[in-house]
């Protein structure tokens, strides 16, 4: 009994403690469109230490987390793989007005798991001598809609076109490709790309004049009002510091 | 929601597809669920325990579980993959016959522990009846104890059915969302929602309530009637 009150009371104790440095530090919840997945992981870290602030992350595609915001989801600052739902979200009055900006640029890449399978200029489209392209579904995702963009542009889609399969975001169609059930497929440039160099197999950076710019555009939720942590996250991602951490996974910024 | 709104050419498609693979699946599975759920229901094998265990797997597992190991071992680095390719035949992801297999493992249980239960109802003493009048274990099989679990049949193939058509993580995990082959309407409301078109996406998600509903009260209906007779 006595050994059960002893405890009872550390646990108070440890849980006042936390609280108490939760509510000095301040806390901020994200929801993250999944292309950005990795670099906010590391740009979360950073940030954490720099402000002492916690960025609580979800990752997810930008049309679910348009949905559940809707709904009443919690979350007090958007990271949207496109420019256009931080948009809507200003009109329905669920994020503050002045705080959108883009705060990357996406770039689209052809890639194969294999060495070798894309050449430099995505001439490999052109042959055709691959079973199955995967893309994001061009409906859901932004880069789904860039890669059909950029077929259409090279005037291959009849022939490319049985040869889609699509995943239901830019993360599943990266799966498709990863697990070798596609040979080749049009992914972001921040899955395959670290310190700035490709991990592994072979790949084809889409130029940008053969698609829209892939804008991404924060914006801050009506549920942040008020609260410091959302501003600086804002903030620290306009930084140097977290520009740098971006750039290392193929993202560029607006002139 | 509009009246006027109809529904489109891909939900008319995603619907004709899901009603052809929960064809599909019903009859492979009930081809297979039969033998295995007699062995089950007979058997006194140590390893009854372990392949009762297995069969009920799909049950308690998540759907992306099942999803994430088909699509890695139906790929061209998988075991299975591989042995597909080595007879010439193609690879089963983003394929329909890649979805009746998923559609198979994921629904299993629904079809064999009916069949089983009917078959432990049905009991020793029909068999051994027609064993003494010299009927083979086979003719017995066909002729006394397949009549006799007849209503596990209509509970399989009905649950079975209905399963199918509920899948949403399978698919979405090993479709590739390819009109006429893996599209179907779970993942198609899916997409509906994600693209923000709530109108499509109400249409085909009541759509489904209505037929769930329809198939539950009938299978309800089924066995109160079933019931009555017996008694």
């Amino acid at each position: 009994m006595a050994v059960k009150a002893k405890s009872l009371v550390g646990l108070c104790v440890l849980l006042g403690a936390l609280f108490a440095g939760l509510c000095q530090a301040g806390e901020v919840s994200v929801a993250v469109a999944a292309n950005f997945t990795a670099p906010m992981q590391k740009i979360a870290t950073a940030f954490a230490q720099d402000t002492g602030h916690t960025a609580v992350l979800s990752f997810g595609s930008t049309g679910k987390f348009y949905a559940q915001i809707r709904n009443g989801a919690p979350f007090q600052v958007l990271l949207a793989a496109d420019d256009e739902t931080p948009v809507r979200l200003e009109k329905d009055g669920l994020a503050l007005a002045g705080t959108r900006f883009t705060y990357a640029m996406g770039r689209l890449v052809l890639w194969s798991k294999q060495p070798g399978v894309v050449d430099a200029a995505g001439d490999v489209l052109r042959k055709g001598t691959f079973e199955r392209l995967s893309i994001a579904d061009p409906k859901l995702a932004p880069y789904g809609a860039a890669a059909m963009e950029t077929i259409n542009r090279l005037g291959l889609l009849p022939t490319l076109q049985p040869r889609l399969v699509q995943g239901e975001s830019i993360g599943q169609a990266y799966q498709f490709v990863a697990t070798g059930n596609a040979a080749l497929g049009f992914v972001a440039l921040s899955q395959v790309m670290l310190d700035g160099k490709l991990v592994n197999g072979s790949a084809w950076i889409v130029p940008t004049d053969l698609h829209a710019p892939l804008r991404q555009d924060a914006v801050v939720l009506a549920t942040a009002k008020g609260n410091p942590a959302a501003l600086a996250l804002m903030a620290y991602l306009k930084s140097d510091k977290a520009r740098v951490i971006m750039r290392a996974y193929g993202y560029e910024f607006p002139l | 929601m509009p009246l006027s709104f109809s529904p489109s050419a891909a939900d008319l498609g995603a619907i004709l597809l899901t009603c052809k693979l929960a064809s599909v699946t019903t009859v492979v599975l009930l081809l297979l669920a039969t033998p295995l759920a007699w062995w089950l229901a007979q058997t006194r094998s140590r390893w009854r325990a372990a392949v009762a265990a297995v069969v009920a797997l799909p049950l308690v597992l998540p759907p992306t579980v099942l999803g994430f190991y088909l699509l890695v071992s139906l790929g061209p680095q998988g075991t299975v993959g591989q042995f597909m390719q080595s007879l010439g035949l193609g690879l089963l992801p983003f394929t329909f016959g890649g979805l009746v297999l998923g559609s198979v493992v994921y629904s299993l249980p629904f079809a064999v522990q009916p069949l089983q239960h009917a078959f432990e109802a049905v009991g020793q003493r029909p068999m051994e009846v027609a064993a003494s009048l010299r009927a083979s274990p086979l003719d017995a099989f066909l002729t006394v104890a397949l009549p006799l679990a007849r209503p596990g049949f209509v509970t399989a193939a009905i649950l079975t059915f209905a399963h199918t058509v509920g899948e949403f993580g399978v698919v979405l995990m090993m479709g590739g969302n390819i009109p006429g082959q893996t599209q179907v309407v779970s993942t198609q409301i899916y997409a509906h929602v994600e693209a923000l078109e709530y109108t499509q996406a109400h249409w085909l998600a009541g759509a489904m309530v209505v037929f769930s509903f329809a198939v539950l009260i009938s299978l309800n209906l089924f066995n109160a009637r079933r019931t009555r007779v017996v008694l």
